[in-house]
């Protein structure tokens, strides 16, 4: 049964189904053509986008060098560090994820946002940090609810991490984040924005051999740009490690010593430059930077009074005070009108025109020699002696013992101290020199500046007969096949020869200040190692009038106009071995508060038992 | 009522061709979701489920004669086109659009139910009407207005997709029917005039997609990132594939609505241009073989019934097959027996159905 009739009855039906059939597998060949294009045609091209869909290239930091100390104890070390970060790609609602990650971590304030806007300028597909070494606890927590926390990662870094804590931080120096004026330089073409530079002091000096270099792995990511897999393409090369002339132990030593006071402390190799010591203090932890510092904690820094980023071995420029004096005697000496046993009357003062010059000790030494001079530190003598000088021996005579110039220590930011002569105050002033200013560059005050390496350096000199060594820091540096990659050797500055008799006058002087009884030093004098010292006390401001020292006492004196506190000495007196020098700033008088320190250093620093010290020194220690 | 030669005569190969098919598809999902959590029931078993539903929706439309359709046609199209109201009323709405009615505790897409309906209704229609030069524009009115109507209410939904193939179903079968030269001029003229005007009319995410499909690049990772990722997957499936479960655009989920609309790039890229090539054979064959069913059939209604099944399966395939080559527009229109989906799979079985049927009843009278 049907409606209507049979579809054969329709004429040209038969046609129409030919034509459409031709239709239908005409559209179809045109799609067959259109796979081929793509697929055929176009397949090497759409294989390098799926490929860039998935695959990330993502730099691998590599370990820096580690350092270590004269003995090979490990001073600065790497980590590995969980650090938060954030696919930006990823995120939709950041104000939740921040929301969510302070609530699990539970912490608060954490500057998120801050980060977020500071990255914006970063790949979005590049991991923000977001927060920095997080404990392994927190890791955990992270990882176990990273489904809720999309866009989320850990990533492990290596951190720099300090055994000795503060302990020599200031040589260490600290790193940053490279920033976007060190990215423009040449120098920096290889660093990629994020990565960590040393900034000062030997990270900085030494960034190039410490750096290593970076490895490289390949990810395969999914679209929501988690890993896969990876596959690590070139293995991170950790950078070469740095051995120091520093001898942790005694810098240790020198630390404590020094305490919670201000200034530095210098240990030297006399008869190499090698520095065992180097001490500034307060100093700062470069653990803060090596997780990078926050701002608040960089202002507590920066706004401390005692300057703890201050390298004061370096930058520091003080008044020589009376540690100046071996300077000045020799110059006097080289007069020839001016003998070690030239005797001056110290009545407490001298008069010079209208001025009047004193002495520290009121009522005068009495009859001077050299040794008595430099024993008790009588500013009279070396009053008459300078005069007898003239400023400009005394300054050929300093700049023979390295001062008012660099050391060249190979840190940045060295300061040259000051030598003052008739040449530079004309230039300086365009006035011309008084003799006024020889009495008071005789006893290290006026314009005089120095700094402690070059106080230390001085002594060395003038411990081991005249010769100036460059101060080092880094014995060597040995690549990752253990292979010494660069070595240090000592390198002379300069070179004096000193008559013998003038010198030893001086030595027995400097011997007197510490073993002899009404030496300034007397009180600090060691049983096991005979050491020579000059004690020095620096005014910050003019030498106070008879009655307002009446009035104050010294703790009374507000802190910034409390003088410094010098010692300068070498050990032992029979066969120098170490140069010291310590600067206490505003600690009040050398004697009772530098000396002491250097005391403890040469204490630590020879056996208890003199004949375990010579085996020390000879073997080479 | 049943009858031996219901077996005998009934198309084996042709609903072989359409398990083979389902069986690729099916494979091609397990491929596409395996990155997916466990934890719900897997896509391809869910896809297992409804192939199974549909066979039996081919045996059970098989058992009936096609016939009786005749007298049911225009009252069941009639109750969609109410359905397709009701939908704008109390439909439920998601993702701006609003498609699901709610009937007896079971949820129905009346857009997909009336791809059906209006091969009925206009098979009928056609095989009452017959004139021998063609239909005129005046002629044209009726249907014309049978198909506009749902059309109309399905791009208020608003589905685009769906209304383009109603459209374009109804279309084949008038063409089929024969329509006179000038009124397919007046047609195609008034189309494109309505296109242009059209355009005002057009929700913003369809501007959107259209502006993208002209120029995928001005949004890569918006409107454009599904086109640029389904080429990337085509594309790099080269000649012979990345191997079943290799692809990385899919397995790696760069790939949207990979185990949907998107299932033939998963497809594409795992198997290379050669399996494209086989699949595109076996799609091109179930078109031309519903034709030849529409050819052989015993009657008008049933010539125009297959005419409208080949039709419905055709414009799926080449709408679907073109989006995701890059050839045609971003319009949601799934890929029978290929992407996953319950309405899609029962839709085309019922049309499988029904072509099965015109065919084995060809001898009978």
């Amino acid at each position: 049964m049907s409606l209507n009739p049979s579809p054969d009855e329709t004429p040209g039906l038969r046609r129409r189904f030919i034509i459409s059939s031709l239709i239908v597998a005409g559209i179809f060949f045109i799609l067959a053509l259109r796979l081929w294009y793509l697929q055929i045609l176009g397949v090497d091209h759409y294989r390098a986008l799926s490929e860039r869909n998935r695959i990330r290239y993502v730099a691998i930091d590599a370990p820096r060098g580690t350092i270590f100390d004269r003995h090979g104890a490990l001073l600065v070390d790497n980590r590995p560090a969980f650090t938060v970060s954030v696919l930006r790609q990823e995120i939709d609602d950041r104000e939740q994820l921040f929301h969510s990650l302070e609530k699990l971590l539970e912490i608060d304030d954490e500057q998120f946002e801050e980060r977020w806007q500071a990255g914006q300028g970063l790949p979005r597909y590049r991991p923000l940090p977001l927060l920095e070494d997080i404990g392994r606890q927190a890791m955990e927590k992270i990882q176990e609810n990273s489904v809720d926390l999309p866009g989320i990662l850990v990533e492990v870094k290596p951190f720099r991490s300090y055994p000795h804590g503060d302990m020599a931080a200031h040589l260490f120096g600290y790193l940053g984040e490279v920033d976007e004026e060190e990215l423009r330089q040449t120098e920096f073409t290889s660093y990629r924005s994020g990565e960590m530079v040393g900034k000062t002091a030997l990270e900085r000096m030494f960034e190039e051999r410490l750096r290593g270099t970076s490895g490289q792995k390949r990810i395969e990511v999914n679209v929501r740009g988690r890993e896969l897999r990876q596959v690590t393409t070139r293995n991170p090369l950790p950078g070469q490690r740095l051995y120091l002339t520093i001898d942790i132990g005694l810098q240790k030593v020198a630390e404590e010593a020094l305490g919670t006071n201000a200034g530095a402390v210098v240990a030297l190799d006399v008869n190499s430059g090698e520095v065992l010591a180097f001490v500034s203090r307060p100093t700062f932890d470069p653990a803060l930077f090596a997780r990078g510092i926050s701002g608040d904690e960089w202002r507590d820094l920066i706004d401390n009074p005692q300057h703890p980023m201050t390298n004061k071995v370096l930058r520091g420029q003080y008044p020589p005070g009376s540690t100046f004096k071996m300077v000045v005697a020799l110059a006097a000496l080289e007069t020839g009108s001016v003998t070690p046993s030239t005797k001056f009357q110290c009545d407490g003062r001298i008069k010079l025109g209208s001025y009047e010059f004193r002495c520290w000790k009121k009522n005068g030494h009495g009859s001077v020699d050299l040794h008595k001079a430099i024993k008790e530190s009588c500013d009279v003598w070396f009053y008459r002696a300078g005069l007898e000088a003239g400023i400009d021996r005394i300054a050929s005579a300093a700049q023979r013992f390295g001062l008012g110039e660099s050391t060249g220590f190979p840190f940045g930011g060295e300061r040259s101290g000051l030598i003052p002569t008739r040449e530079w105050k004309k230039k300086r002033f365009g006035t011309s020199w008084y003799d006024g200013e020889t009495v008071n560059t005789s006893i290290g005050q006026g314009f005089v500046l120095t700094t402690p390496l070059q106080l230390a350096t001085m002594t060395a000199a003038l411990a081991n007969g005249g010769t100036v060594w460059r101060p080092q820091i880094v014995q060597k540096t040995v690549n990752l096949e253990g292979e010494t990659d660069w070595i240090f050797k000592p390198e002379k500055l300069m070179q004096t020869a000193w008559p013998a008799e003038s010198l030893q006058a001086v030595q027995k002087g400097m011997e007197a200040v510490v073993n002899d009884v009404g030496g300034t030093a007397w009180r600090s004098r060691l049983k096991n190692v005979r050491f020579a010292g000059k004690t020095g006390t620096a005014q910050v401001v003019r030498r106070k009038s008879d009655e307002e020292e009446k009035l104050q006492k010294d703790d009374e004196i507000p802190y910034q106009y409390r003088d410094h506190a010098l010692f300068v000495s070498y050990a032992p007196t029979d066969n120098p071995q170490i140069a010291v020098a310590v600067v206490v700033e505003h600690g009040g008088h050398g004697s009772s508060v530098a000396a002491p320190i250097a005391s403890a250093i040469f204490e630590a620093y020879f056996p208890a038992v003199k004949s375990d010290a010579q085996q020390k020194i000879a073997s080479g220690d | 009522m049943f009858d031996r030669r219901l077996i005998t005569h009934f198309n084996w190969p042709y609903l072989l061709l359409i398990l083979m098919i389902s069986a690729i598809g099916i494979a091609n999902l397990f491929s596409a979701t395996s990155s997916w959590s466990t934890a719900v029931q897997p896509v391809y078993l869910k896809q297992l489920y409804w192939l199974g539903l549909g066979l039996l929706i081919v045996a059970m439309i098989c058992v009936f004669d096609y016939r009786h359709l005749e007298y049911l046609s225009f009252p069941l199209y009639g109750c969609n086109l109410l359905l397709l109201i009701l939908v704008l009323i109390i439909g439920r709405t998601s993702m701006g659009a609003t498609r699901w009615i709610s009937l007896a505790g079971i949820s129905v897409q009346p857009s997909e139910l009336m791809k059906i309906m209006i091969i009925l209704a206009l098979a009928r229609y056609f095989s009452e009407k017959e004139h021998l030069r063609g239909f005129s524009l005046r002629e044209l009115i009726i249907p014309g207005l049978m198909l506009g109507v749902p059309a109309l209410l399905i791009m208020k939904q608003p589905d685009l997709g769906t209304a383009l193939l109603v459209l374009c179903i109804g279309g084949t079968m008038a063409l089929f029917a024969g329509v006179q030269r000038s009124a397919i001029a007046f047609l195609t003229l008034s189309g494109l005039a309505s296109v242009c005007g059209g355009w005002f009319l057009l929700h913003d995410y369809q501007k959107q997609r259209i502006l993208t499909f002209l120029n995928p690049e001005r949004d890569p990772l918006g409107a454009g990132y599904h086109i640029i990722q389904s080429k990337i997957a085509v594309g790099s499936g080269g000649f012979s594939g990345l191997g079943f479960m290799k692809g990385t655009q899919s397995q790696l989920s760069f790939l949207p609505e990979r185990h949907t609309d998107f299932a033939f790039s998963v497809f594409a890229e795992e198997w290379g241009l050669t399996g494209c090539l086989l699949l595109l054979a076996l799609y091109c064959l179930i078109v031309v073989w519903g034709m030849h069913i529409a050819l052989r059939a015993n009657d008008r209604f049933g010539m125009y019934l297959a005419i409208g099944v080949s039709a419905m399966l055709f414009w799926h395939i080449v709408v679907n097959l073109g989006m995701v080559i890059g050839l045609l527009p971003v319009v949601g229109v799934p890929l029978p027996l290929f992407s996953y989906g319950g309405t899609s799979m029962v839709t085309t079985m019922i049309g499988v159905g029904v072509l099965i049927n015109v065919g084995m009843r060809r001898f009978m009278f």
